[in-house]
């Protein structure tokens, strides 16, 4: 229970119903809500997994269902992302060792169902929620899929009042946004315009009538059953989100060195502290903001290291960390994690103008929790599947689908929108969401007096949040897809 | 480089000051030093004294027109807007804050300069509490009216 935050000066963490389930054996506790792995970490078991080639210890990292390292074994069926599965009563929960066993149970005699809609959605975050919004407002049947318990994306666990204009929720909390949008969203549920399916992996791209149609497979879980879907959809929508980035050095996979929003996640979501002391690497805006939340979560945040020689975040997020106390120490990096199967410490180093740590200038510091903010990497692996043209472009945090100003990509009805078509933040993938769920709608025949001045109006909204030097980024790689996409489709 | 960017500490070089008869009738001071996109402050004067060109220009107070009702202050998103008030002895500090314990009226709590260094003791004055950032306006040394810009309270 130590580990369980009571009082938080933001989120009303609501008392629920206490559960029990199994860890290997042995019988422990955690509330309905929990993910697995929240309800293992509350209860001090930071190891879930053994590495395939080294049997190195693994503990979860990106806690949003991207990269693997937290796979189990629940109720037998392995290969279990246990830190977005929901835990339930009674359920039994073991570490796998290395490859899983073959199931038996999965997908036992169940045949597949069918939905037929206009758009499917992929993906519930600020960009997916809004494309849905919109598309339905025109009138186009929709169904939206997530991974996760709740809609939201990554607004679930943004405590902080977020920038931007009245039109994107200035001043609004994250947190509340996404409940906003999941009351309009009940609207259009009641509707019948949009269907939404929680707890439910898009997992593949068939082959359908492609001038036409699109299909998906879907798999939703229930319970750990899951029932497959044949989604046959007029077009498609993929706001996927991004995936943390990792750094190099030695024990970066040791349990207890979390991606930034891994540890976001947990706190402020399921209510349970990462540790009793973190190092945050990276100043960028997620590291401001997380290391914050850490100390509103009454967590200690020893300091943030930061590689490049000034801060990248805004300064607003910088000052409110350093008047709590918390040093930012730019030109600093990690340069190892060590401890006996769990972190138990760093060691930082000083690096000079060409990046090269300093000799001497190792500093060795005791802590339980590394959280690492060095960037983010669109989510783009349907695209890929789709076919849809794929270029680098850095300013976008890596490879992303070409899409014009519609966010259409080059295959015919598959559009893009939010962080996995380009890193930026949750106020302008509101805006493109909202872009491509209208365009698609549009599309498709729903039309509406006034479409086009309400497109433009979005277009006018993300130009005018991206005008400024920290739009830089974003406008440069959103110059450079356009460019490219010109320039092989005249 | 300015050092701020490598400190995330401004100091008040860094800042547009208003004038001692400014300062004793109280007014907003922002410490939002760079073009971001965001402008609710702006909206959140009740007497217009914030003013910016665009979205992403820096907020502007109008010294004469601000009253020191510190409305903007439980508004901006960046937590960067403070309302000073300083007489002979005493200066009035409102601040933003968003941590626990909340302290009360009349407390004695720690206060806090930009680095997070402990400077003086504070007595808490006002506490609003309208949303999750509570608006907290503590009596300091008048000397430390441009130093302090945060409270520590011990349970
Ligand atoms: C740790 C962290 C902190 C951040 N902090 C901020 C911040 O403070 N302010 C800010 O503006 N931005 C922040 N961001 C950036 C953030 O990613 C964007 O703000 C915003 O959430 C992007 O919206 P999105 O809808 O594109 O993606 P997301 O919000 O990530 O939503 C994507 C959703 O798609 C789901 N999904 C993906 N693939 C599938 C699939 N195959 N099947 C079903 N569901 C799927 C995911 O589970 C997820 O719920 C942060 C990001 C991270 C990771
Ligand atoms: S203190 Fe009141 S009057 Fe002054 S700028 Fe803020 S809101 Fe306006
Ligand atoms: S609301 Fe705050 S952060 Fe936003 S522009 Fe105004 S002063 Fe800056
Ligand atoms: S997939 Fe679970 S921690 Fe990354």
């Amino acid at each position: 229970m130590l580990l369980r935050i009571k009082k938080h000066p933001i989120i009303d963490f609501k008392d629920s119903e206490r559960i029990s389930f199994y860890f290997n054996d042995t019988k422990l506790h955690g509330f309905k809500g929990d993910s697995i792995a929240s309800a293992l970490h509350a209860a001090g078991i930071k190891k879930l997994t053994t590495s395939l080639k080294y049997d190195r210890p693994r503990g979860f990292f990106c806690g949003i269902g991207k990269c693997s390292s937290c796979l189990m074994k629940v109720n037998k069926v392995p290969n279990v992302r246990t830190c977005i599965a929901p835990l339930n009563n009674g359920i039994r929960v073991e570490t796998q060792e290395k490859l899983a066993d073959w199931p038996d149970v999965e997908f036992k005699s169940k045949s597949k169902e069918t939905a037929n809609v206009d758009i499917l959605v992929v993906g519930a975050g600020p960009a997916g929620l809004c494309a849905s919004l919109e598309a339905a407002g025109q009138g186009a049947s929709v169904l939206l899929v997530d991974e996760n318990q709740t809609v939201g994306g990554q607004l679930v666990k943004q405590t902080h009042k977020f920038f931007g204009s009245k039109q994107e929720k200035a001043g609004t909390r994250g947190i509340q946004i996404a409940i906003d949008l999941e009351n309009d969203l009940k609207k259009f549920e009641q509707n019948g315009k949009i269907k939404v399916m929680m707890d439910s992996t898009a997992i593949g791209y068939y082959e359908g009538d492609k001038e036409k149609q699109h299909k998906f497979a879907v798999v939703k879980r229930e319970v750990y059953e899951n029932t497959l879907y044949e989604v046959n959809c007029r077009a498609a929508i993929f706001a996927c989100g991004a995936m943390e980035n990792m750094l190099l050095f030695p024990g970066n996979d040791l349990p207890g060195v979390y991606g930034a929003g891994a540890v976001q996640t947990l706190m402020n979501v399921f209510g349970v502290k990462p540790g009793k002391k973190v190092i945050m690497v990276g100043a960028g805006n997620v590291g401001l903001i997380v290391s914050y939340q850490l100390l509103q979560a009454g967590i200690e945040v020893d300091r943030v290291v930061e590689a490049m020689p000034q801060i990248g975040g805004y300064h607003v997020h910088a000052a409110k960390l350093r008047r709590c106390g918390v040093p930012i120490l730019t030109s600093h990096s990690i340069k190892e994690v060590y401890g006996n199967g769990k972190v138990e410490g760093a060691v930082i180093v000083k690096l000079d103008n060409n990046w090269q740590p300093v000799k001497g200038s190792e500093e060795k510091i005791n802590c339980d929790t590394i959280c690492l903010a060095v960037g983010l990497t669109p989510s783009t692996r349907f695209l890929y599947q789709v076919g849809a043209e794929m270029e680098f472009i850095p300013e976008a945090g890596g490879y992303v689908a070409l899409h014009d100003d519609s966010m259409h990509t080059t295959i015919k009805g598959i559009y893009v929108a939010g962080d996995s078509s380009g890193i930026e933040e949750a106020s302008t993938a509101m805006i493109e969401g909202k872009i491509a769920g209208l365009s698609a709608a549009i599309s498709l025949g729903y039309k509406k007096k006034g479409d086009s001045s309400l497109k433009k109006q979005h277009m006018g909204e993300l130009d005018r949040l991206r005008a400024g030097p920290f739009g830089e980024k974003p406008r440069i790689g959103k110059h450079k897809i356009s460019k490219l996409l010109g320039k092989r489709h005249v | 480089m300015s050092s701020h960017e490598k400190t995330g500490v401004l100091s008040t070089k860094d800042l547009k000051l208003p004038s001692k008869e400014h300062l004793e009738k109280g007014v907003a001071i922002i410490e939002c030093i760079q073009e971001i996109p965001c402008d609710p402050c702006v909206a959140s004067c009740p007497v217009n004294a914030i003013s910016m060109k665009n979205i992403n220009a820096l907020p502007v107070v109008d010294f004469e027109k601000c009253i020191g009702c510190g409305k903007c202050v439980g508004f901006c998103p960046g937590l960067a807007i403070f309302v000073i008030k300083s007489r002979d002895d005493k200066a009035l500090i409102t601040l933003p804050y968003e941590f626990l314990p909340v302290p009360e009226v009349g407390d004695t709590v720690k206060a806090l300069d930009r680095w997070g260094n402990i400077r003086c003791d504070g007595t808490i004055k006002q506490v609003l509490k309208k949303g999750k950032t509570m608006v907290i306006t503590v009596e300091v040394r008048t000397d430390l009216a441009m130093e302090i810009r945060n409270i520590r309270v011990y349970a």
